[in-house]
Parts: C-alpha cells; sequence; structure tokens
C-alpha cells in the first residue's frame, strides 16, 4: 500500500506504523553497535522538530544526537551586534528579524538600545527590508543574518535593482566551513552528521562529499518530518556500525546532487566567503560571507566605515564570561551542562544567545522540559 | 529564521506568487525558485522566497523511500520483533 497517487496532506510524513519500524531499526543498529555513539546535527529546526515530535525520549540510550552550530542568531558575533547598535544609537534606521533583538551585545542588545530610543524594528525577510527602504529616503539598515538558505534572498535582493538608500551589514554564514572546524575538535566524539536539508536544497549534496572524503565521517541530509529525523539517524549508525562515512541524501522530495544552480549562482554572485569569528566557537576559515566589492554601495561596512574589530570597546557582563554556548555548539557540552541553564539564564533573562533565539539549543530545551543526561 | 515550509502555489504574476501553506496565504518571491513553477505546484519556501520546486513524483520517491527503509526492518532486522529475540 504506497499511496504513491496521493501525496500526503501538507506534505506531513507521520506514518506511526513506519515511525515505530524505524524506531526500532535505529534500536537495533545502535545495539549492534554495541557502545556510545554521537552524532551532531547543525540546524535549529532538527532540534525544534526532534523536541516537537518527542524523539529525544524515544532514542536509544547509547545514541546522543548534539546540536552544533546550528542556529544563526547563537553564532552571530557580539562587535557585528554592537556596531549595529551604534549605528542605531546615531540615528540610522535597523532593520534585522525578531530573533536578533534580545542577542546580547557586548554591552546591550538591539532590544535595549530600542528601549532606549534607538530605531531598531523587526522584519520578516530581505524583501520587506528592500519595500521599506523603498517608501523611504533615509538611509536604511539591514542586519542580514542567517546561513546560506538566508543568504540566498539578500542575493535575489542586491540583484533586483535595489534602492540605494538601503545598506546591507551582511553576518550571512557559510554552515559547510563550520561543519570542518567541528570535525577537527581534538576532543569531539562525533562520529556523523545530520546535515541541515534546507541548506543544503540550496548547495546541494555534493558540497559534503570532500569533508566526507577528508574527515571519513558519514553525513546523511534530513528534512524535518519525524519520519525525516529518523530515517537519517538509522542511516548514519548505520555507517557508523558498517564503519563507512558516505554522504547520503534521506530528504529526496527537496535535495539533488547539484542543489539550487541559479540560488548557487546568486549566492556567489554577491558574496565571497572570508574568515570570520562564529561566536564562542572560533575564527572559522572562509566561515563568512561578504559582499563583493561590486555591492559596496550598499555594503554597511563600505558607507559607514565600519571596522567591526575595532568596534568601541564594552564591558562584558559578569556571567557572559561562564556563558558554555560556544562547547554547546561545538558539540562538547549539552545545555544541561551549563551551570547557569534554567537558572540565571532563561529566556526572559538569557545570558548567552543560545537562549535566546528559538533555534537555539537552550532554548529549546528549557521550553520542551528537556532535562539532558546528567 | 530557518524555517523552510512547504505549500502549493495557487496564483502567480510575474516575479511574485501566492502560496497557500493549507490555509494561510502569503506573497512569494519567486526569483530563485530552481525551476519554473506554475499554478498547483508545490514549493518550498524559506524566508520569503520559493528555495524548490517540489515534484510530485519526488514526493512519490520520498514514500518509497520511508517504505523501504520500514519495511526491510519488518522483514527480521529488528531484535524486537516477535520470534526473533
Amino acid at each position: 500500500m504506497s499511496g504513491l497517487d496521493k501525496p500526503p496532506r501538507r506534505l506531513e510524513f507521520r506514518d506511526a506504523a513506519q515511525g515505530r519500524a524505524l524506531r526500532a531499526r535505529l534500536d537495533h543498529a545502535v545495539e549492534r553497535l554495541g557502545r556510545e555513539v554521537t552524532l551532531m546535527h547543525v540546524c535549529g529546526s532538527h532540534e525544534q522538530a526532534m523536541a516537537r515530535y518527542g524523539l529525544r525520549a524515544s532514542f536509544p540510550r547509547a545514541l546522543r544526537v548534539q546540536m552544533g552550530p546550528g542556529c544563526p542568531v547563537c553564532v552571530t558575533d557580539a562587535p557585528e551586534i554592537d556596531a549595529c547598535i551604534s549605528l542605531a544609537a546615531k540615528g540610522v534606521r535597523v532593520l534585522t528579524f525578531g530573533d536578533m533583538l534580545r542577542v546580547p551585545g557586548r554591552a546591550m542588545s538591539l532590544d535595549d538600545a530600542r528601549a532606549a530610543g534607538a530605531r531598531v524594528e523587526v522584519v520578516y525577510g530581505a524583501n520587506q527590508a528592500a519595500r521599506i527602504a523603498r517608501e523611504s529616503s533615509e538611509p536604511v539598515l539591514f542586519f542580514a543574518t542567517g546561513f546560506e538558505t538566508t543568504a540566498v534572498a539578500t542575493a535575489a535582493l542586491l540583484l533586483d535593482d535595489p534602492p540605494d538608500n538601503l545598506v546591507v551589514l551582511s553576518a550571512h554564514k557559510w554552515v559547510p566551513a563550520a561543519m570542518e572546524v567541528v570535525a577537527q575538535v581534538p576532543e569531539s566524539r562525533i562520529e556523523g552528521f545530520l546535515a541541515a536539508g534546507h541548506a543544503a536544497t540550496i548547495t546541494g549534496f555534493g558540497v559534503f562529499e570532500p569533508f566526507v572524503e577528508r574527515y571519513r565521517l558519514p553525513v546523511v541530509v534530513g528534512g524535518f518530518e519525524p519520519l525525516d529525523i529518523l530515517s537519517a539517524l538509522v542511516l548514519l549508525v548505520e555507517q557508523v556500525a558498517a564503519g563507512r562515512s558516505e554522504v547520503v541524501n534521506a530528504y529526496p522530495r527537496c535535495v539533488t546532487r547539484e542543489g539550487n544552480r541559479r540560488a548557487v549562482e546568486a549566492l556567489f554572485n554577491v558574496f565571497d566567503t572570508d574568515d570570520g569569528d562564529w561566536r564562542g566557537i572560533a575564527r572559522i576559515p572562509s566561515g563568512n560571507l561578504k559582499l563583493k566589492k561590486a555591492f559596496a554601495r550598499w555594503d554597511a561596512r563600505e558607507r559607514f566605515g565600519l571596522e567591526l574589530a575595532t568596534a568601541p570597546p564594552f564591558e562584558e557582563r559578569a556571567s557572559a564570561s561562564e556563558c558554555r554556548c560556544g562547547a554547546i555548539m561545538s558539540g562538547l557540552s549539552e545545555p544541561s551542562d551549563c551551570q547557569h541553564f534554567g537558572k540565571a539564564c532563561k529566556p526572559d533573562a538569557p545570558v548567552g544567545a543560545c537562549m535566546v533565539s528559538t533555534e537555539g539549543a537552550c532554548r529549546i530545551w528549557y521550553e520542551h522540559g528537556i532535562e539532558g543526561r546528567r | 529564521m530557518c524555517l523552510g515550509v512547504p505549500g502549493k502555489i495557487v496564483s502567480i504574476d510575474d516575479m511574485l506568487g501566492v502560496v497557500d501553506f493549507w490555509g494561510v496565504q502569503r506573497e512569494v518571491a519567486l526569483h530563485i525558485v530552481d525551476e519554473p513553477v506554475a499554478v498547483g505546484d508545490y514549493v518550498l519556501v524559506h524566508v520569503g522566497f520559493a528555495i524548490r520546486r517540489i515534484p510530485p513524483e519526488d514526493i512519490a520517491r520520498t514514500l518509497e523511500f520511508f517504505e523501504e527503509l520500514s519495511a526491510e526492518d519488518l522483514e527480521g532486522v529488528s531484535p524486537k520483533r516477535e520470534g526473533t529475540t
């Protein structure tokens, strides 16, 4: 009984019997391995889906699935937030995604700046930022954060006759570069990666082939429905058990080997990769996406002469230095390992960025009551 | 921010489509979708841009993929299956 003639309602893939069968297969694969195995995913939407469908509670004891640097808000570096705050304080109208508002800069967040009178507004996407700029004559700064999936939208905006008063501060990031750094962490126990299906919809799964070749770690691209995630985990653990490392596409309705060529072309017509700091993790070679010279007139760094490395020094808050976001995003700790988790650090008073964003591991664990294993 | 959602195209005006997300309709930019789209197509939408036409045959492939992967288990891989433990 395949039902192939009729797509599932809402394109949801949640068949309970298949879910049970996949869970049994996952149990079996882990049991056959006969030891603990740690996998990493790199997408806040995967963490949200695992929490929403209660998947973590059903994982075999010996399987650890850790969230890596998969939250774009969490890895946006403080100096970039500080630069936005200082521009906003000078009267520049700043537009950004809602998740960015409460991320701590070194002294304050954009939300604090807004409370103090700065003009900081929330937009849903690059298109809305362009529309607002077109309706205005003053400079409008779009603080563009997000991984390649979101950067593509910024690229499309800049290729579509953008208004002159629109200025973009790119804090866009390129995830494949961060996977390399995480794989190189000496204490890392990660034996396989669940790659983010929507980023791979853009880049194609071919982007992971050199990585697999270099690190001999399996990569399985997965979607965000319960069956997508369970399938991907089965295919990862079975590869670990068999000593194989291959790229496998477990999200065939959206991901191809080449990806969306039109989008990748737009992306690299507008951006170059550049070394950049990922908050709490490391300076990541080729981890940032900066605007090419041809787009200098829309580039906040050029227009406002921003030198992020020498942004005005702020005093860090005391608890910030004890924040373990970096270790969590590198796969070395779980949220519940942090002394501040759920105590000094909560969504309404976050210490670190992972508790701010709805895509942050700490926020998701806190809101879903996930306790971790210790 | 990083949330991809599938929906169905209900109208198209040049580079702007209207997509129905099972009850909620939103305008969606079509500048970077991977192949030409038509009314009735499924698309994956991310931050206001369609990033993929989801072909019906790939939806069928997904169903087959889950069937195969979950069926192999029922053929005796699982230690929990009656009679095999």
